[in-house]
Formats: C-alpha cells, structure tokens, sequence
C-alpha cells in the first residue's frame, strides 16, 4: 500500500516532459486541488487493467487543459466542452481504444452540455470523469453551472442567485433520465474512505468501456482551495459538509450486470465491391444508343417542366436527362428545391446539348412542358420564338396565347387515367415530347424508365403511358385542345 | 464503366468513399441535407461510420476525432451550419488536422434563405474562425467535379496536414448531371501522427495549445510556411478563350457555368471575352490573373455576392488593370443576359478608348 501511494504509476511520464518550466516532476496544479489525486487514481486503474496502449485521454478546456502533460498514453486536446465529440469521433474510429473524456464542470456541465447530453443518450461506449468543484478554476474562479446558492465567485459577487443564474446543475441526476448510460455515480475527493469510493468507481468506469457495456460517468466533487479562496484542509471539509448538501453522493445508474457487450465487426472492402456499392454497374449508362438525326429547331433544348407536387414532374426531367445521358448527349437537371415542392408547384430546368453546357439555367427555354395552369400562366413567356410547348390539355382549359411557337395540346392526365393510373401522366408527357422531338430513341426512353422506376409493377402501366403518349402525336392528334373542361 | 446520374450532393459522397474516407459526422440543412443522406445510406454498406450529430457544433468536433486517429472523415453543411463549425475548423487548423468540409453556400446573413448564394467566400477562403489560418478550398462547377474534388480534397487535406473546404453552392449541390466514378485511391500513407490507441502512437499528441508565446510564434511561422508552400504547388484554375481576350472575366462554381454561356454569346457578337475559373481559391489563382492582366484590358468578376472574390483580383493586380465587379444577393442567380448586357457596355466603352470604364461603378443591380 505505501509502494503504491509513494511510486508515480506506470501510466504517468516518469518525468513530464511536455510541462514548461523547471519542475518536471510534479503537477501544475495548486496544493490541495483534487485535480491530482484524481490523475493519480485514474493511472493507477490505467496501470492495473494494462490498458495504457490503449487509452486515449482528451484533455478539456480548463484547468485539466494540461493532462497530457501526465498521462502516458494517447493523447488529443479538445475544444472547451466538446470532449464528448471528440471522443465519439475517437471511438467510433478505433473501437479498440479505450477513451477517456476528462473534463470539468464549467466544461461539461455548461459550454459543453449538449454534448455531454447527446454522447450519453447515445450510449457512446467511453468513460467520463466529471470533475465538479462547483467553481472556474483556470480563468480565476468565475461562476460554475455548478456553483452553489449564495456562493461567491468573482462573477458572482454578491453569491450566485436562483433568480439571476438559476440552481446548480446535478449532473448525475441529469443523465439518470436516460435509458442508454450504463453508469452514473458521484463521489468525492475528501477522506480515505470517500477516496477508496473515487477509486472504485474509476475502475468500474474503465471496466464497462474494456467490456463494450457503455456509457460511464463519475462524477467527482473536488475541492479548489485557490478558487475557493480556502486552506487546503478547510476546502476538503468545505467538500464534506457544504458542497455534498447540493451534491449528494451514490449511483444515480447502474446497468452494469445487465449491460450486454456492443460487438463491433470490422470488414474491409475491394475497390470492386466499392464501386459496386456506390452503383456503378447497376444504374450507369454502360449501355449507351445512338443518337437520332434531330431537327434543327429540337436541337440542344432548354426544356422546362412545371406542375404541381405528386405529378412526377422532377421525376420526368430526371428520365429526359438520362436518356440524354443513354445517348451520348451532355445534359444537366436542375430543380426547384426546398419547401415550396412540398406540396406546391415544382419544376426543372433541362438541358440536353450536343456541346458541354454553361449555365444549367437559362432565362430562356426552348421547350415547356405544362402540366397545369399555374405554370401555363407563369413560364409561357420564357419560351423563345419557334419553340415548343407541350400543353396537359386534361387540367389547361385554354389554348396557349401567343402564335409564335408550337404547341401540342396532349390530354395527358386523361390518357393516363385510360391505362389505370393518373400518376403515370408525366410518362405520356414523355411520350409525346419524344414523339415529336426525335432526340432520343423510344427504346432509350424505355430502357431508361424501366432502370429507374424502383416499383417493378409500374413498369408495364409506365410503357403504356409512354406509348400511349408517342401514339398520340404521331397520329396528329394534337392539335387543338379539347373543350372538355371549362 | 457507365456513368451514373447524379445530384451534385450524392456525387461528394461518393468521391469520399473513393477517397478512402472512413466516417461522416453531419447535421441536416437544406441545401446540403443530401450530402448526409448519401452518407447515411453509403457509409454503413462499406464499414464506414454515419453518424448524426446533435448539432453542427458536435459534427465538426466527431470529425476531429476520428481525424485524430488518422482516419479520413468528412462533415458537410450550409453557411448557417459553417458558422457554427467554425470553433471546430480553428482547431482543427492549429492542431493541423486534415479533415474535409463540404460548404453548400445559400443565401443569407442570418437565416436568410435556402437559394444559392457564394457569400461564404470570405468565412471559408479568409479562415472564418480565430486566429492565423488558412483552408485549403477547392470550388466544384459541375457534378461530375463534386465527385472528383472532393478525392482530391481528401489527398491535399493529408497531404499538407489541413483541412481542406469543398465550397460551391446550392445550384451545384441540387442539379443533377452525368458523372463517371473514378477508381477508389488505395493505399493511403499511415499517418505516423496519428493516436490511434497503439503502442506505437502513445506518445502522440493532437493539441493546439502552446503556451508560451515564443512556442506559438514558431507554430504559427511553420503553418505559414505550410501555406506558402501550398500557393506554390496547388493552384488550380481553368481558362476559356483567355488567348486574345480583352476582357477577362473571373467566377467561380454556378457563376462560372453561367460566364461561360455570357462569353459564347458574347464572342458571337465580337466581344473578345474569357473566362478564368478559380478551382482552387486557396490558394488563389494570382500569378494567373496577372499574366492574363498583362493582355487583358479589363477584368470582370461576378459572384452571386457582395463582392468577396474581387477583393482577392484586386489584391492580385494591386492597380495593374481596372476590375469591375458585378452582384447579385439573396439567392438571385444572375441570367445570361443581364451579364452580357453589362459586359456590352464595358466592351464599347474599351472600344471607344474613353474613361467610361473608370466611371463605371460596381453594380449588384440589373442593368
């Protein structure tokens, strides 16, 4: 016993290299901090269980900012607060290390409490040591969120009140609402009975991360004799008798028996099995068709589709382009995005171009495709002279305004409604726009339709709208709109 | 292989699977949100790790931590959310972490909206957060470039020990074009800084604390160095009709796709006018823009901001050659033409030799 309190632990530099200044033998911290005492025993558990190569301690902002000077493992500084990130991003990285997030209370408790919060409602398998001296040491004692009731510090002069700052945080008590941590216990830096108590449940601590369980935290009241403005001595019982009044001792949670072990499989992919991942071989265009002989005026299009929501308007620009793609052409598709397609109008911007494309959206279209009136109204104008517009004659009950451009009144809705499905109306519309601009294959459109449509029972209904569309403008039915909706 | 369709959003994730990273830590807003979505559906079908974070704040401090193992990790966001990472992105430079951002620029200050807008420049170019550092920042113009910068991203990111910024905007991030996946990079080096929980990494610190005044001088004089070095070796750009162009025209990401369509148009009616893209914005394209200057007559930038980039041309050409800047904000994107209209009147007014150009103001407002 007298070996083990006299001799530095094997986790501890022999000499602390990293420190500045002459002394490279002790601590940085005052005399009669719990800082310490609480490194000393968290070595000693580090030596015990045999995980120095292991562990990896994140030092916090505060004054345990230095704990890297002392433990002789991996070590990584963290932001004030964010310990807990980090070590989820340490751990989640390297399962087999054994993280530490070491951090105080104006650490943990204020500036980092929702990552505190978050790390233990997701069960991250680390272990926490929360060192709560209810007051900023390193800054020069200004107000902890774990302050007590009338306790004056040099931002609260006049003691802290519930009415300006609000009540101490009871951190244990906090967490304890959470059903994912494994264990939350507090303790105290203060005789040799209450110290035996901090070393064990350092060790439980370490022991459920060594044994995947989970979520730990301890908690441990700790006296600053220089922020407090006390003697030694008188801070160790300031512990005692005051601060453990607001900060009552005991396991706030123990799943620890029933806490199964996480299993963590690790596996290593080939580049093939990657590239087959990312889909590469099941959606690419690795079978490409021919382009068509194109007319001049349907050449390089601007196409714009507009409706409303649930009319697969994003969806039909999506096979225009791909198709595109299936057929050599460059192409971009550009939506309309956020909000407003939830539920109200939504349009795309296309461009399919025999050259790369500049702008992805040009103030001007080529063609437009309609689907309902809103959009009749609101994109006519962009349609430059000669163009295209392809009209849902089913919900549009007027004829297109102006007499420069070439209109095709298709009443896709109904001829969807014909092959058992209204939602395929977008399809008829591809159809028709295929028909009568040539620019790509109607194999190409079907091909394309059918690898992207996910539900393989709409394949059929879909070819039938295509089909039923194409049918339409070929047998030059398009010409004048339909009186049957006024 | 087969090219894939692909929203630009989709296209970084699967460049960071490429790439060789190993986890993605990220927090939803719109434009960006894909990016995550991707990273949900991907990262755990090749033994990554996904995982979202309960805020920007902690997303960018997860990615600090798996870079610390010397893992390659990612997190993407949109200006509100770049602004929170901030805290992170400092810390990550002091302790020369290379992690990768994705920033899909939308429009703000504030809340401001979801429409594209390139008014991070400055945040993500100028370091954003405290102290003396610089991001390497890389500026994708189409999909196909979301896929392959953000791979090169992760490889200058390691190679110089830096995080390393996609930066583009919501147009790139929502549109959708043709890209071919490139090979999967192998073999990355072992990063002997790293701690990773080994014997061999034990010793091993990330920090980016130095007390001592003197100490920092020197970490702060060694990560200048760094980036000089970068401004030497990294500048990427792309030139088109530069060659007998009299006026030079500079944009970056949406910007530049839009430029490129003002010049065709431009040339067919005489205008000699080219482009310059800056790919790289750190290191920014100087040298370049100088020697374009020499023959030039006039420069043009155009942002879809308050004019953040020109000050990096004007800075460039230190007076050599007027710079005229043209705006727009909140998410406006500008058209073709109002772009070719500005650039008619700058054009007569060279042809005509007289000081109109200098009379000429910046303007964000159509003409």
């Amino acid at each position: 016993m007298v070996k083990d309190i006299l001799e530095k632990p094997e986790s501890f530099y022999e000499i602390f290299e990293r420190k500045s200044g002459s002394n490279k033998l002790t601590t940085h911290y005052c005399p009669g901090c719990g800082h310490g005492v609480i490194h000393k025993l968290i070595a000693e558990a580090m030596d015990e269980f045999g995980i120095g190569d292991r562990a990896v301690m994140i030092s916090p902002v505060g004054c345990s900012v230095f704990a890297y000077y002392y433990f002789d493992c991996g070590n990584v500084q963290a932001p004030h607060g964010r310990a807990p990130a980090v070590a989820t991003g340490i751990k989640r990285a390297i399962p087999d290390s054994i993280v530490i997030s070491y951090q105080g209370d104006g650490d943990l408790a204020g500036i980092g409490g929702n990552e505190i919060l978050h790390a233990a409602n997701r069960g991250e398998n680390i272990t926490v040591f929360f060192v709560n001296n209810a007051i900023y040491g390193m800054t020069g004692s200004q107000m902890a969120p774990t302050t007590l009731i009338g306790q004056k510090t040099t931002t609260t002069p006049y003691g802290r009140s519930a009415r300006n700052e609000g009540y101490p945080i009871k951190v244990c008590e906090l967490l304890s609402s959470l059903e994912a941590p494994v264990y939350l216990e507090r303790v105290a830096i203060t005789d040799a009975k209450n110290v035996m108590k901090v070393r064990k449940a350092i060790r439980k601590g370490l022991q459920n991360q060594i044994e995947g369980k989970g979520f730990s935290l301890i908690e441990i009241l700790s006296p600053c004799p220089t922020g407090w403005g006390m003697k030694p001595v008188d801070a160790k019982n300031w512990v005692d008798e005051v601060l453990m009044k607001t900060f009552q001792l005991g396991v706030f949670k123990d799943k620890t028996a029933e806490a199964a072990p996480e299993i963590i499989e690790q596996k290593e992919f080939t580049s093939d099995e990657i590239l087959k991942i990312l889909g590469a071989s099941k959606n690419g265009s690795d079978f490409l068709y021919d382009k068509p002989e194109v007319k001049i005026n349907y050449q390089n299009p601007r196409i714009k589709i507009s409706g409303f929501g649930g009319q697969g308007i994003l969806f039909l620009g999506q096979l225009l382009s791909q198709s595109a793609m299936r057929s050599g052409y460059y192409t971009t598709w550009l939506p309309s995005y956020g909000p407003e397609v939830r539920g109200g109008t939504a349009n795309c911007h296309i461009i399919i171009s025999n050259n790369r494309i500049g702008s992805p959206l040009g103030a001007e279209t080529d063609v437009l495709i309609a689907m309902n009136l809103p959009s009749l109204d609101k994109f006519e104008n962009d349609v430059r002279k000669d163009g295209l517009i392809l009209v849902n004659s089913s919900l549009i009950s007027r004829n297109v305004k102006r007499n420069d451009v070439e209109v095709l009144y298709v009443p896709a809705t109904e001829l969807a409604d014909e092959v058992g499905n209204t939602k395929v109306a977008n399809l008829v519309m591809l159809g028709a726009y295929t028909a009568k601009s040539k620019i790509f294959s109607h194999d190409c459109v079907l091909f394309t339709a059918n690898e992207t449509v996910k539900k393989k029972e709409f394949l059929k209904v879909n070819e039938e709208a295509f089909r039923k569309g194409m049918e339409y403008v070929l047998n030059n039915k398009h010409k004048k709109i339909k009186n049957t909706i006024l | 292989m087969g090219k894939l369709f692909l929203k630009g959003n989709e296209a970084v994730i699967r460049g960071a699977i490429l790439a060789g990273c190993k986890a993605y830590y990220g927090y939803p807003i719109t434009p960006a949100s894909e990016i995550t979505e991707a990273a949900a559906k991907y990262f755990p079908l090749v033994g990554g790790t996904f995982l979202q974070a309960e805020s920007e704040v902690g997303a960018i401090n997860m990615t600090y931590g798996t870079a610390s193992t010397g893992q390659r990790v990612m997190t993407a966001s949109s200006g509100p959310g770049l602004s929170l990472k901030q805290e992170g992105i400092s810390y990550a430079a002091g302790s020369e972490l290379p992690i990768v951002i994705v920033d899909i620029m939308r429009g703000g200050p504030g809340l401001g909206n979801i429409a594209p807008e390139q008014s991070d420049y400055n945040q993500m170019v100028k370091g954003g957060g405290h102290g003396n550092y610089k991001l390497i920042v890389l500026a994708p113009n189409c999909v196909q470039e979301m896929c392959n910068l953000t791979m090169l991203a992760f490889e200058l990111a390691d190679k110089y020990r830096n995080p390393a910024v996609i930066l583009t905007d919501g147009f790139i991030g929502q549109m959708m074009e043709p890209v071919e996946l490139p090979n999967p990079i192998e073999n990355i080096p072992v990063k002997n800084w790293r701690v990773d929980g080994t014997v061999v990494t034990k010793k091993n610190l990330i920090s980016s604390i130095y007390l001592d005044p003197d100490e920092l001088e020197e970490h702060n004089i060694k990560l200048q160095t760094k980036y000089r070095k970068i401004e030497e070796s990294e500048v990427r750009f792309e030139e088109i009709y530069t060659e007998d162009a009299e006026i030079i025209l500079i944009g970056y990401g949406i910007v530049s796709r839009i430029l490129q369509t003002v010049i065709e148009e431009a040339r067919a009616e005489g205008i000699k006018a080219g482009l310059l893209r800056p790919i790289s914005l750190f290191p920014f394209p100087k040298n370049k823009i100088n020697q374009l200057a020499d023959k030039a007559k006039l420069l043009f930038v155009c942002e879809m901001s308050n004019g953040q980039m020109v000050d990096d041309v004007r800075l460039a050409l230190n007076g050599k050659k007027p710079v005229k800047f043209y705006g727009r904000m909140g998410g406006v994107v500008p058209t073709t033409q109002e772009i070719l209209n500005k650039l008619r009147i700058l054009n007569a007014s060279l042809q005509n030799e007289d000081n109109f150009v200098d009379s000429l103001t910046d303007s964000y407002l159509k003409i």
